[in-house]
């Protein structure tokens, strides 16, 4: 469904991407691990179209889409949630979901009838269903709690419909409780919407017990990639990143 | 639904009181002060389309409210346009300079998009200034304003006029409601909360700012109009960046977050207006001195305040529901 072939990306004299080959099978769901600035949020933002690659190709379902502007490739379906949630403050959990289906269904300029539309009401609602948002409906975005707002973040992206979500650190600032909670919505919603699904993550218990597949990015070029339990006991992985013992530590270790 | 025939009902109810100030007979002075109103209030209410509603504070609204006044006088002067055509042409002209000043502007952000927005004003100005021989330069549009009749209406006529413009003031008051309460109008408070991320849920964040800006203008030219058959002739100050700037006291004073705070806002600086030159020709000391009160006491208008508060009990209502909602869930997985 995506592929990455050949990306490079340099900020000034700084490499931030380089030489990145990566393919995503059609309704995978793959984890992206990788120490702070190993390139994980520089390669989705490439992925999106927020600045263009230096070279290389950017394959969606087999259309180069590297150098498509964020709005074109949003409407050709990558959706995105962010690392620190971006929402729009002022408006209730509702009204941003249907905001951001009308958007998605090209009714963003009528001006006839009133807000909220049928149409986008119904695709809101299903979404607060499936990401357990309907408890806070009518709550603006800025006075949810954190976990509801990185879950409305996630919301919004749904509300494209898109191929290939990605998800840049679902759970980043949340108690360990609170992570397993969102990372069973995560997998409830790849279910349910079979979709590719890519997310970046830090905490590895989460990671190996979740992902089919894992890449591993180190400087920004691919360390390794395959099932949680090859990366597991690679050993170029053990030793750059993992560090001595594979498996108890490793956790800790990543996430400082 | 509801929310529709709610708002026209109120339109309507709105009209009704309008149209009741002459037929109780209120004296010239009532008459004249509700006239300006709704020219200024106008003016006020569309550019609070852009402030409160798509985070674009421009400071050349005014540009649009002289472009409205000029383009209606000269063609009515002209001897060419029965009223309607002169109200057609003048908004298609005022539309037409919103749509290539918005063009450039829009692409701005924050104090580029203030200041261009101010220099294109100042540019217009100086046009209306400079072309006497078209403009009458800063004597403004002189020898009246003619107003033949049509579809049997007078204009002429003082009741007349107060009625076309208690009219023409509500449809657009209407047409602004609709358009903040569409979806297009959430596309608005999208781009005004985060426009990136409004960008990167598809939104075409340039054109919408742009159209939206183009029917700003329109209703500020409605305003424009209304003004010039009020006093019968077009003046360069209705284009200065003073009457912009008052525009934007308005809004201040009323509040930009309720729909109808810069209509209050518009009632509230002209009757400080009118009271303290009565007392004093320090208007501006006076009305200094409540804006600081607002901006440094308050730190939002006054209908903001209530707003506020009633979106307070709101908020609250729906955390109480959320409450529950956890609690269950809590129990159900202690259980």
């Amino acid at each position: 469904m995506l592929k990455l072939e050949n990306l490079k990306k340099s900020f000034g004299g700084v490499a931030a991407t380089r030489d990145v080959t990566l393919d995503f099978a059609d309704g995978s769901l793959s984890a992206i691990i990788g120490p702070n600035g190993a390139g994980k949020t520089t390669l989705f933002n490439l992925i999106t179209g927020r600045f263009p690659p230096d070279t290389g190709r950017i394959l969606l379902a087999g259309e180069n889409i590297a150098g498509l502007s964020q709005r074109r490739i949003v409407r050709l379906g990558i959706g995105r949630a962010f690392q620190v949630a971006s929402l729009f403050p002022t408006l209730t959990v509702s009204e941003a979901l249907a905001a951001a289906a009308q958007a998605h269904q090209r009714r963003e300029t009528v001006l006839r009838s009133p807000f909220p539309l049928a149409a986008t009401t119904k695709q809101g609602d299903e979404i607060m269903e499936l990401l357990g948002l309907t408890r806070v409906a009518g709550i603006l975005s800025r006075n949810l709690s954190h976990g509801d707002q990185k879950l409305l973040d996630i919301g919004l992206a749904l509300a494209l419909d898109p191929k290939v979500l990605l998800l840049d650190e679902p759970t980043a600032g949340m108690g360990p409780e609170e992570r397993w909670r969102m990372i069973e919505t995560v997998q409830r919603l790849w279910r349910a919407r079979r979709m590719t699904l890519i997310f970046i993550e830090h905490d590895m218990d989460i990671v190996f017990k979740v992902a089919q597949t894992v890449r591993v990015l180190s400087y920004g070029s691919v360390l390794a990639e395959g099932t949680p339990d090859e990366v597991r006991t690679n050993a170029k992985v053990i030793e750059a990143y993992l560090g001595k013992s594979a498996h108890g530590t490793a956790g800790q270790g990543a996430t400082a | 639904m509801a929310g529709r025939w709610r708002d026209l009902g109120l339109a309507a109810l709105g009209l009704l009181l309008l149209l009741l100030v002459p037929v109780f007979g209120a004296p010239p002075a009532i008459r004249d002060f509700i006239m300006f109103g709704m020219a200024y209030g106008l003016l006020a209410m569309s550019l609070n389309l852009l402030i409160g509603y798509t985070g674009l504070v421009s400071f050349g609204h005014a540009m649009f409210f002289a472009a409205g006044a000029y383009a209606f006088g000269l063609a009515m002067q002209s001897g060419k346009f029965s009223i309607p055509g002169a109200f057609v042409l003048a908004i298609g002209f005022t539309a037409l300079m919103a749509l290539i000043v918005g063009a450039i502007c829009v692409r701005l952000n924050e104090i580029y998009f203030a200041f261009l927005t101010l220099a294109f004003q100042m540019l217009f100005y100086n046009i209306i200034l400079g072309w006497v021989s078209f403009t009458g330069g800063d004597q403004g549009l002189m020898g009246g304003i003619p107003r033949p009749k049509f579809l049997g209406i007078d204009l002429a006529d003082r009741t007349q006029l107060y009625i076309f413009c208690s009219v023409a003031f509500v449809v657009c008051i209407a047409i602004l409601r609709q358009v903040v309460t569409s979806p297009f109008g959430y596309t608005l408070r999208m781009i005004r909360d985060n426009q990136e991320r409004a960008a990167f849920l598809g939104i075409n964040v340039i054109m919408v700012k742009l159209a939206c800006f183009v029917i700003s203008a329109c209703i500020a030219g409605v305003g424009g109009i209304l003004l010039t058959l009020f006093v019968s002739g077009a003046y360069p100050n209705f284009g200065f960046w003073t009457t912009s700037g008052e525009a934007i006291f308005m809004i201040l004073l009323g509040g930009s977050n309720v729909f109808l705070g810069p209509l209050v806002g518009t009632v509230i600086l002209r009757l400080l207006n009118d009271i303290t030159v009565t007392y004093t020709s320090h208007t501006e000391l006076v009305l200094g001195i409540v804006i600081l009160v607002l901006v440094l006491g308050l730190r939002k208008g006054p209908l903001d305040l209530l707003a506020e508060r009633w979106e307070n009990r709101r908020q609250a209502k729906a955390q109480a529901v959320r409450d529950a909602a956890d609690k269950d869930a809590q129990a159900g997985r202690d259980a």
